[in-house]
């Protein structure tokens, strides 16, 4: 698993992993994608960086424990939900707000930062797995 | 002035809110933190007297206009009475309570828990509908169940807790299928637009229900073991909970319910046999203690069993005394709960033989039990002597109700008498403590409540106009005036039936060892009690419970899987079986043919190599050699499925797929490193034969009902709606994407949190084997 070519490519496939699985949860409202893609994508990404470099490695490039992140997903999907009882509107109905910027315009939704809450829970709870199986004894060696 | 509908909302909530503010109160003004919490329901008191002779009122806000549920709560004379006695009781208690705990560390979380009880009994008797009744009867539950449990670190008050909490939720559980019985009957809510039920047919299941949660909060026999075990309670709870409130809770409820469900044979007879026997059962067994508290608490049963037993005969004298008696009652037993607690405070023990002669010592506490002891014999000037009469009026005509009563009644006012007078007389005896006479606030409660009886009585004119007429006359509507007289008619012959009480009273004082010598042989010689029947059960349950636990959960993983996969073989099967599924296969018009609307094979080339590829990754599955190309076989025919998926139309479908499928393979080559990977499992042919047999069971059943599927005709309305609307008002072009974060949204959220749940437990599960030897 850590030979020279492996080791060396790694990071630049995580790199473009992850930036494909952002890419991916982004476009998911109109063509196929969507947070839960992304997130496997992200999730495959960390894997292969956690094979090449160890665990530790990852854990420091994350900074925060992988269940955290998971945690923040479930909280800013329930958040964005909430978003519209300020409107007087029931729990999750949707908000749209587009941004003019010169060049094009931007939709901004609650939806849109749902599957983002969406893409972290499944980023985060497959990773925190997949480090935890990497892990001989299990886990928690920052 | 408040509006109607604050003030009662303050009546009901104001308790709730004193009880949060409590261990604050405490904290800044110490033992002193009863005197302001004592005023809630001291204004409460007040405020509701205001109402005396006032017309019925209603009051309610929205609570779940859906299902037409409304906070609704209504003072008609019945819940006044015991509003008046919960709150006017109440607020004497708490001030007790002050010094009765003087010192102790939990005094304000006492407090809270008194409060917020004496809240939900307010609530409880000014509820106007069913759900709000039962809501509040919960909230007695739970909150009475902290109260008795106060002192946890005594195995035996965590025991009367459990117990009292068991018994009274079965009957919290039989009250919400009354209300959903009643609803369903009725088609309302209220209480109040309730009219009789007699003919319908679910009387005898509302019955049912309505008795057995009243049964069991008013500890009816046989379900009256929790009551004495909750004297473990410190005594101003007991003094509260079986005076006026949490155990007439059965009570109120039959009466509230007697004109939904009274005046049948049913009623009568299942109310009277069952209050007589309870009745007769706690008074003879009061004889049986020494301790004062349990001898009041077996009186309380037979009390209580009295007033269900006047429910039952339910006409309007004995409804009357019902009321007089339930007064009378509230005001005695309080006042004597009290008196012994204050005696146990001050000298250290309650036990009857070993108290003597207080008299000298604490006189006031002597005036206080001998009235409340004079009130439990019914003499005249007392309430409790109205009690009796209205008592015998309205059994007159049933000559075994009433033989029972004077029983009854001469028991208990013997026990009366015994409680009231026998540890102040005679010589005076060594007790743990020196006795003196107890502080102030401790003395006050017992006192008023002694007067109280005695005031009452001398004003029975007024109180027969302002209360008991108006609370009768919400049971039953009066036909003629009340004729209550203070002074004793002698050649009535009710009169005599008190006079023999009375006699029969004094006999049971004199001989009351003799009693308690020939009622404990029968104790030793059954030997069985139903106390101990519920220890039984209850042991019996949690080895029942550890039995099925253990056939469950066996910790064997190849058996759970064995057991989910036959279910789901179960669940395919069965429904296509059953409902006739299969037909649309083979329609029995066309002679067993397949049906039309399945074409024939008709695969394009490329098509061919996917399920060729799929099936390889099936083959080399089941034949691998080891277990790494096990894996790597399952993950070629993953991607095989993905490929199918993606050359039909479900790119997001595939997407996912091939995704899973990778992360798949990494995961389990991760689980299986711990293993070595290139072994292959050996299995017995037996696991080999079950194990294939499921599988292709399962797989045969899921093909079998994707058949099935779409052999029937296809319904379009779900897609074209999402076709239709995913644009205009969801703004996305990927129905699938706009399905998950928008139209079914909330799904997404519970699936979300099931996936971080599960990724903490396998975590957990994960560092759990970090210490040798722990469960991994």
């Amino acid at each position: 698993m850590n030979t020279i070519i492996f080791r060396t490519i790694a990071p630049l496939i995580v790199a473009i992993m992850l930036v494909f699985s952002v890419y991916v949860c982004l476009r998911g409202h109109n063509e196929p994608g969507g947070g839960f893609i992304g997130g496997l994508i992200a999730a495959s990404s960390i894997a292969i960086f956690a094979m090449a470099n160890g665990v530790a490695d990852v854990r420091r490039a994350l900074v925060v424990d992988p269940l955290a992140l998971a945690g923040f997903g479930v909280f800013i999907a329930a958040c964005s939900g909430l978003l519209s009882l300020f409107t007087g509107s029931p729990f999750m109905t949707s908000i749209w707000l587009y941004l003019d910027l010169e060049e094009a315009v931007v939709p901004l939704s609650t939806p849109m930062v749902f599957d983002i809450g969406v893409y972290f829970v499944v980023f985060g709870t497959l990773s925190a797995v997949a480090l935890g199986l990497q892990t001989p004894d299990g886990g928690e060696d920052f | 002035m408040l509006t109607l509908g604050a003030g009662m909302m303050l009546v009901a909530l104001g308790p709730f809110v004193a009880a949060a503010l409590a261990p604050f109160v405490q904290a800044l003004l110490g033992r002193f933190a009863a005197w302001p919490l004592a005023l809630v329901p001291g204004a409460i008191f007040f405020y509701l007297l205001g109402f005396v002779g006032a017309d019925p009122l209603t009051a309610s806000i929205e609570w779940i206009p859906a299902h037409g549920i409304d906070l609704a709560f209504r003072l008609d004379g019945l819940s006044l009475t015991f509003a008046l006695a919960i709150s006017g009781i109440g607020a004497l208690i708490i001030l007790y309570s002050g010094d009765y705990l003087k010192g102790h560390p939990h005094l304000g979380r006492f407090l809270g828990f008194m409060l917020a009880f004496m809240g939900a009994m307010l609530g409880l008797v000014l509820a106007d509908n069913t759900l709000v009744l039962l809501a509040f009867w919960e909230l007695t539950s739970v909150t009475s169940f902290l109260l008795i449990g106060f002192d946890h670190s005594r195995q035996a008050a965590r025991r009367g807790a459990i117990q009292a909490l068991v018994v009274t939720n079965i009957g919290g559980l039989a009250l919400l299928a009354g209300a959903i019985l009643l609803y369903q009957a009725s088609g309302g809510w209220s209480i109040s637009g309730l009219g009789h039920l007699g003919e319908d047919g679910l009387y005898m299941a509302v019955f049912a229900c309505i008795c057995l949660a009243a049964f069991t909060k008013s500890a009816q026999f046989p379900l009256h073991f929790w009551l004495p075990n909750a004297m473990e309670a410190p005594t101003p709870v007991s003094a509260f909970l079986h005076s006026a409130t949490m155990v007439m809770g059965g009570v109120y409820l039959l009466a509230r319910f007697h004109p939904v469900l009274g005046d049948t044979v049913l009623w009568t007879t299942v109310l009277t046999v069952f209050g007589g026997v309870t009745m007769l059962w706690g008074a003879l067994w009061a004889t049986r203690q020494t301790d004062l508290k349990q001898m009041l608490a077996q009186t309380t049963i037979a009390s209580l069993g009295l007033l269900v037993l006047l429910i039952g005969i339910g006409n309007e004298a004995a409804l009357l005394g019902m009321i007089v008696y339930f007064i009378a009652h509230a005001l005695y037993k309080a006042g004597f709960f009290l008196v012994v607690g204050a005696i146990d405070h001050e000298t250290g023990t309650r036990d009857l033989t070993a108290l003597g002669g207080l008299s000298d010592r604490m006189p006031l506490t002597f005036i206080a039990a001998a009235m409340a002891g004079l009130s439990m014999l019914g003499l005249p000037a007392t309430l409790g002597y109205f009690a009796k009469e209205e008592i015998y009026l309205g059994s007159w005509e049933t000559i075994a109700a009433l033989a029972a009563l004077v029983i009854g009644n001469a028991l208990l006012g013997g026990i009366g008498l015994t409680v009231g007078i026998r540890p102040f007389l005679g010589p005076e005896t060594r007790t743990p403590r020196t006795a003196h006479e107890a502080p102030v606030p401790m003395l006050a409660g017992p006192l008023l409540l002694g007067a109280g009886g005695i005031v009452l009585a001398l004003n029975i004119d007024w109180l027969a106009g302002a209360i008991l007429a108006p609370a009768t006359n919400a049971i039953r509507p009066l036909t003629h005036e009340l004729h209550l007289s203070l002074l004793p008619n002698l050649a009535d012959p009710l009169f005599m039936a008190s006079v023999l009480t009375w006699l029969l009273a004094i006999l049971v004082f004199a001989r009351m060892s003799v009693l308690r010598m020939v009622m404990r042989r029968i104790e030793t010689g059954v030997g069985w009690t139903l106390d101990k029947g519920f220890d039984t059960a209850m042991f019996g349950l949690i080895r029942f419970a550890g039995a099925v636990t253990r056939l469950f959960h066996h910790g064997r993983l190849e058996l759970y899987l064995v057991v989910v996969f036959a279910m789901l073989a179960l669940a395919l099967f069965l429904p296509m079986l059953g409902m006739g599924g299969l037909d649309a296969l083979w329609p029995a018009a066309e002679g067993g043919a397949w049906s039309s609307n399945i074409g024939g094979v008709d695969l394009r080339l490329h098509e061919w190599g996917v399920v060729i590829l799929a099936v390889a990754g099936l083959v080399a599955l089941v034949i691998a050699p080891t277990r790494l190309v096990a894996i790597l076989s399952l993950g070629v025919q993953g991607t095989a499925v993905a490929l199918i998926f993606l050359l039909f139309g479900a790119p997001d479908l595939a997407f996912t797929q091939f995704m899973v499928e990778v992360l798949s393979v990494v995961i389990m080559a991760l689980v299986v490193a711990r293993l070595p990977l290139d072994e292959r499992d050996h299995r017995p042919f037996e696991d080999w034969a079950r194990d294939g047999t499921l599988a292709v069971v399962c797989g045969a059943g899921l093909s079998l009902l994707l058949l099935v599927v779409l052999a029937g005709a296809f319904d379009p309305r779900l897609s074209t709606f999402f076709i239709e609307t995913s644009v205009p008002i969801a703004h996305g072009a990927n129905i699938v994407n706009v399905i998950l974060v928008d139209y079914r949204g909330f799904d997404t959220l519970g699936e979300i949190s099931v996936v971080m749940a599960a990724g903490i437990a396998i975590v957990a599960l994960l560092r759990a084997r970090k210490t040798p030897g722990a469960a991994a």
